[in-house]
């Protein structure tokens, strides 16, 4: 068995990289979303709109960079659109407390609809796509063998475009966050008993709704990514359920913002299988490999859901008054 | 919130079963409008913005619904798109009573039209025609009831959130359709990726009465009576026998559940087996009534939209049959529609979302207004809360 | 005017430190609180005494910002203020302990602390342990302040309540009913806290129900009663009168004179006499717990090796602080959660392998503390609640279909005898009142022929008059042959009702106790000294 792996170039290092390239392409925008998903439910809320705020930020993101010419404008475009749509889980599901789980679905279907329309209406002849985005090497690590990536076309861990360090770095700041600051505690305290907030004086609504949106923002960040960043190009079904998984992700990170950026490129590995399969020239049904992230949720759901940590309150609307 | 207000056709006193309150200010009028009719006004209109925003005529193009959905021959599709939505409407129904999230609809949709187009084919020669439709009604129900077996089991022994189960099986599912369909199941006269084609005469029959000359297809199939009878079915289950009233209990609050001496997990997984059920029949009415093969790409993601509708309908397996017939009628005649605007039929999705939207405001305000809710989320947040305290 | 305290506040204003004048407050059906004026003098304890549901916690809701008034005024050092937050309530002075615990039991008890401070971006973990200490020694209270607060005993978490409540600077701490969860201990513990508290010229609000309790912290007393300021005990009286004369005197307060009318003085006096005369039991065993032990959930105690045996037409009570392992061994009895270890057995047959059904079947009954989430479906109907652990029997349902017929008449027969107040059996349970929920709990579990029934504090946040009719019915059950289980955190309940008390602490049985006339104190001692504090 051994051997015929090593004779198919299995561990070659071509094909290593593009695994690892792979796996930081994919697994960036599940990290971006679930670092986002992870505060909302950590304040208490769960966002199952998540996979609708991605494919938002995803179009806009792509439109912005496609007609502003730069990937930055793309990204905070993606950025803001996340966050308008999450602001309607703000009003909905933190303001007037209705049911999480029907708005977040509405809004999924909603966003699935009026993208594919209004691509289609604009885009429809030209189907256009975006160049490589520009990446930065390391100097001196990016020289290294398969995680240094120079030269590379999807590149590998140390050379990357700025955004995916940024994005490493604001987990580390989001881990901080919740640890060590009063905004972080009072996210805490807002999932495990928001009526405790409430009279300790903070506002539920406005901690829950900053999370909310910064959960929608990271999502459009996630989203833009994927098109401008991972695929170059806009299409109804450039999501995929990426949104599910964050939240999944978001579950079994038990809070820990770290845990989730492993998880996500754990999973980003398991989606660029193909890649590697390819260049290690490998024949599996594409089909197959899109299937194994959801079965790998599915498997470590049986085997760790039990102890997946979900906040006290997580999906109860707050109301002063009814605990 | 009660069973009386969608169907129209079903007044009488109501039971000790059901709720009576929460109509008192609302009125029964007031409150069938607010929570039944006014999202999806609300829903249209906006649509209506959009479409004139990106420049498509909206009065134009719901004409184009109309008619793409009714008129010449049109109505014979609409019927018959009522099938599939109508039997998935009522498996929902039994699972949301029960207060749990089957949201893994279209993996089961798909794997057990895949199993049926895959083998069906295959034994239609050995057996007569009657007793093959039958089997392979049946075989389809299995499939999607087996679909919902690791959710279900997650949930009854780990109270594992079935949400994320199912939203995962079914993106399995979807993939294995596809596995299935361009492996083993292949039709090896082609090299497009799809099942081999029935037999024409081993396709459903029609009703009697309803071809039409100018069609391929004889007429409307009798999967339509299938849906309607299983519609009934669930109906009598849930408001007349001792199981439909510890699915509600269940639905109610699983602490109630556990209290009355109800056996819980067999009771999620009875709910989850018999909607995974009809929706695998849906299946093989889409199937075995219109389809007649596979395509591995074929994935009409009927799941999500019915949603919207059975929660309009108050989760009564007969008051949702109206919203059904109007969904079915929009979504042939807006593949007509948005071909001759230019659009993508995902506006049809568009609405669909809407209407969800606007229902949960409407849901909202008729709360504030009267009282008490009919969705499963309300069940939902009870056990979290028993869960905390 | 203030009593024991050198200190007029060192603001030297004149002006009390809280007037309410005239607060209105009114919810859906209920007017909780209706006109009511009152003032709080610093360096002063002043009690609000009430029956529940008196208008006690809205009124001091109001203060604390949780509940704004439909009317009215609230003054603080004479200047009108309208709180309309806890966040302004805190930073206007106003310190509250709630009822229901309002600390986060994941986070430490620092956390807990520093949750709502706004100085600065980063926890300054440093200077609120200062702080802990500082107020902590103040007040003789010495907390961890690394410990997860969820952990920590209910008396600590008072404690810490307390220390919140008074982290920012508070002039005025108002105290929800701060003994329903204590020990005697914890409760002469809490005395010293609020003596020290009112040395350091604090106004302190005491909210009780219990008479004894307000004769002896209060330097005031307020009497509520429905809402309305019914009468209030002044300083100089407080301190010349006995206690005998002055429990007399807020009775006739609370109840007009009619002393006749005096049902609530047993819920709100001390020390009352067993109302069962001494009853010769048969010897038969009804319920044998053999050394059962049940595995704690999260945030549970569990039961430990629990052995007690219950004879028939017996009441025995359980007495123990809330969290003790009672709902644990009263859902391992009812078959809601299985048994690690040991043996229950109903008249010496073993049913720990039987499912709530079946045990319910051989005449086993539980009637849950949880009426309104668990103990009925609030969307049903009254009468589909009385026969909802009948599913599937006949005369109710035939081959799996219902038989509406007979289950409304047998409801109609039940809602009368049981004299639940409600529309028509066909009104769904969630519109009725506690009290008449609880009815409908106890027609359920007290018909279909009842053997050994286990009460899970049957009476709590019952009014008086359900309180007692509710107290009846399981003495008339017991007269009937009919073996109860009554646990409760109520000890004047328990020795009220029952033959014999078994003490549970930390999830074992500590003691079982005759009832009797030194019944109190003894069951008082088995409580604290099961504790390993």
């Amino acid at each position: 068995m051994t051997t015929v792996l090593a004779a198919t170039g299995v561990f070659s290092e071509q094909a290593l990289t593009a695994l690892v390239a792979g796996a930081i392409l994919a697994g960036v925008p599940l990290m971006f979303a679930a670092l986002g998903e992870l505060v909302s439910q950590r304040a208490g809320v769960l966002n199952i709109g998540l996979e609708g705020m991605m494919l938002m930020g995803a179009y806009v993101g792509f439109v912005a960079a496609y007609h502003g010419g730069s990937e930055w404008l793309g990204f905070g475009a993606g950025l803001l659109a996340g966050a308008g749509v999450s602001l309607l889980m703000v009003l909905f599901c933190v303001r007037w407390g209705l049911d999480q789980i029907v708005t977040g679905i509405a809004i999924t279907l909603t966003c699935e609809g009026a993208t594919a329309l209004i691509f289609e209406a604009e885009f429809a002849e030209s189907r256009p796509t975006l160049g490589a985005t520009d990446k930065v090497a390391i100097p001196g690590l990016a020289d290294l063998p398969v995680v240094g990536g120079k030269g590379e076309s999807n590149g590998s861990i140390f050379t990357q475009p700025l955004v995916v360090y940024l994005g490493l770095a604001l987990a580390v700041l989001v881990a901080w966050i919740l640890r060590r600051t009063h905004m972080g505690l009072n996210v805490r305290a807002a999932g495990d008993a928001p009526g405790s907030l409430d009279a300790a004086g903070v506002s539920v609504f406005a901690t829950r709704s900053w999370a909310v949106l910064f959960a929608g923002a990271l999502a459009g960040l996630g989203g833009a990514f994927l098109a401008i960043v991972g695929a170059g190009l806009f299409q109804d079904t450039i999501v995929g359920g990426r949104g599910f998984i964050a939240i999944v992700l978001a579950m079994l990170a038990r809070s820990r913002p770290l845990w989730a950026v492993v998880g996500a490129m754990l999973f980003g590995a398991s989606l660029s299988i193909a890649d590697w399969a390819q260049v290690a020239q490998i024949n599996i049904s594409t089909d197959f490999v899109f299937m194994l992230p959801f079965l790998l949720v599915l498997f470590v759901l049986v085997v760790f859901g039990r102890r997946a940590y979900l906040p006290a309150a997580l999906a109860l609307p707050y109301e002063r008054g009814t605990r | 919130m009660t069973e009386t207000t969608a169907a129209a056709g079903l007044r009488e006193p109501p039971r000790p079963g059901e709720m009576t309150g929460g109509q008192a200010q609302l009125g029964r009028v007031g409150d069938f409008f607010l929570r039944s009719i006014l999202p999806l006004v609300l829903a249209l209109g906006t649509g209506a913005i959009i479409l004139a925003a990106i420049g498509v005529d909206p009065i134009q193009y719901y004409k184009d619904v109309y008619s793409g959905g009714v008129q010449f021959a049109a109505w014979q599709d609409s019927l018959m798109r009522v099938a599939p939505l109508l039997l998935i409407a009522v498996g929902l129904i039994v699972v949301f009573r029960a207060g749990i999230w089957n949201l893994g609809i279209d993996g089961q949709f798909l794997l057990a039209a895949a199993v049926i187009s895959g083998i069906g084919s295959r034994f239609e020669e050995h057996l007569p025609n009657a007793i093959n439709l039958l089997l392979l009604f049946l075989i389809a129900g299995v499939v999607g009831a087996a679909w919902t077996i690791v959710p279900a089991l997650l949930k009854a022994r780990y109270e594992l959130n079935e949400i994320i189960t199912t939203l995962m099986m079914t993106f399995i599912g979807i993939n294995l359709a596809q596995i299935l369909v361009k492996g083993p199941f292949q039709d090896p006269t082609t090299t497009t990726p799809q099942t081999r084609a029935f037999d024409f005469t081993a396709l459903l029959p029609s009703i009697p009465g309803t071809e039409s000359a100018s069609r391929r297809w004889p007429g409307v199939h009798v999967g339509v009576l299938v849906a309607a009878a299983a519609a009934f079915v669930v109906w009598f289950l849930m408001s007349r026998t001792s199981l439909g009233l510890r699915l509600q209990v269940l639905g109610a609050s699983m602490r109630s559940a556990r209290h009355m001496g109800l056996d819980v997990p067999r009771l999620i997984i009875v709910a989850f087996l018999l909607s995974g059920f009809f929706v695998g029949l849906a299946a093989a009415t889409e199937i075995l009534g219109v389809k007649g093969y596979q395509r591995a790409d074929w994935n009409p993601a009927f799941g999500l939209w019915v949603v919207p509708l059975v929660f309009l309908a108050r989760l009564h397996a007969i008051g949702v049959i109206p919203y059904v017939v109007l969904l079915s009628l929009a979504s042939i005649g807006g593949d007509y529609a948005a071909q001759n605007a230019g659009l993508t039929p995902q506006f049809t999705l568009l609405l669909v979302g809407l209407t969800l939207l606007f229902m949960a405001l409407t849901e909202w305000i008729a709360r504030r207004a009267a009282g008490g809710s009919y969705l499963p989320g309300a069940s939902y947040r009870r056990h979290r809360a028993e869960g905390a305290g | 005017m203030t009593t024991g305290t050198t200190t007029p506040a060192t603001d030297g204003s004149e002006h009390p430190a809280v007037e309410l004048v005239g607060i209105v407050k009114e919810f859906p059906g209920v007017l909780a609180n209706d006109r009511i004026s009152l003032t709080v003098r610093r360096g002063e304890v002043h009690c609000l005494l009430g029956e529940n549901g008196a208008g006690k916690s809205t009124l001091m809701n109001i203060l604390s910002g949780m509940v704004r008034p439909d009317a009215g005024q609230v003054k603080l050092d004479g200047r009108v203020v309208e709180i309309d937050s806890p966040k302004h309530a805190i930073g206007l002075g106003i310190g509250m302990v709630y009822q229901h615990t309002s600390l986060v039991p994941q986070l430490t008890v620092l956390e807990n602390l520093m949750l709502g401070e706004a100085e600065g971006i980063r926890l300054n973990a440093a200077h609120a342990g200062e702080r802990l200490r500082e107020l902590g020694s103040s007040l003789g209270l010495d907390v961890d302040p690394k410990a997860t607060t969820g952990m920590l005993a209910l008396g600590q978490q008072q404690q810490l309540e307390i220390i919140k409540a008074l982290w920012r600077g508070s002039k005025v701490l108002i105290l929800d009913e701060p003994t329903s969860m204590l020990t005697p201990k914890g409760v002469a513990e809490l005395e010293q806290i609020v003596a020290r508290l009112k040395g350091q010229g604090l106004a302190v609000v005491f909210i009780t129900h219990k008479l004894h309790e307000a004769i002896s912290m209060g330097d005031r007393v307020a009497i509520l009663s429905q809402g309305r300021l019914v009468g209030a005990i002044e300083p100089a009286e407080l301190r010349s009168a006995t206690h005998d004369e002055l429990q007399e005197r807020i009775i006739a307060l609370m109840f007009g004179g009619q002393a006749a009318q005096a049902t609530g003085v047993a819920e709100l006096t001390d020390g009352v006499e067993p109302h069962l005369p001494r009853r010769a039991l048969a010897a038969e065993p009804a319920l044998e717990l053999d050394s059962v032990t049940v595995e704690p959930g999260p945030g549970e105690i569990g039961a430990h090796d629990v052995s007690l045996q219950v004879l028939k037409s017996e009441i025995m009570g359980i007495a123990g602080v809330d969290g003790n392992g009672q709902r644990e061994l009263a859902e391992a009895i009812a078959g809601q959660r299985g048994i690690a270890d040991g043996d229950v057995r109903l008249f010496g047959h073993s049913i720990a392998r039987l499912k709530v059904a079946q045990r319910e079947k051989l005449g086993l009954r539980y009637v849950t503390d949880d009426r309104i989430h668990e103990g009925t479906v609030g969307s049903l109907s009254v009468a589909m609640n009385i026969v909802l652990k009948q599913i599937g029997r006949s005369p109710f349902w035939g081959r799996g279909r219902i038989r509406y017929e007979a289950i409304l008449s047998k409801a109609r027969e039940l809602i009368g005898r049981f004299d639940i107040r409600t529309p028509g059996p066909e009104t769904r349970v969630a519109a009725l009142s506690g009290g008449n929920i609880q009815k409908v709990v106890l027609a359920r579990e007290l018909s279909f022929d009842p053997k050994v029934v286990v009460y899970s504090k049957p009476t709590y946040g019952l009014d008086v008059r359900t309180t007692r009719s509710v107290r009846r019915t399981i003495r008339e059950q017991a007269r009937e042959g009919v073996t109860s289980i009554v646990i409760s955190t109520d000890l004047e309940e328990l020795l009220d009702l029952c033959d014999r008390v078994a003490v549970l602490s930390r999830g074992r049985i500590t003691g079982v106790v005759e009832n009797g006339p030194s019944a109190q104190q003894r069951v008082g001692e088995l409580m604290v000294g099961g504790k390993s504090t």
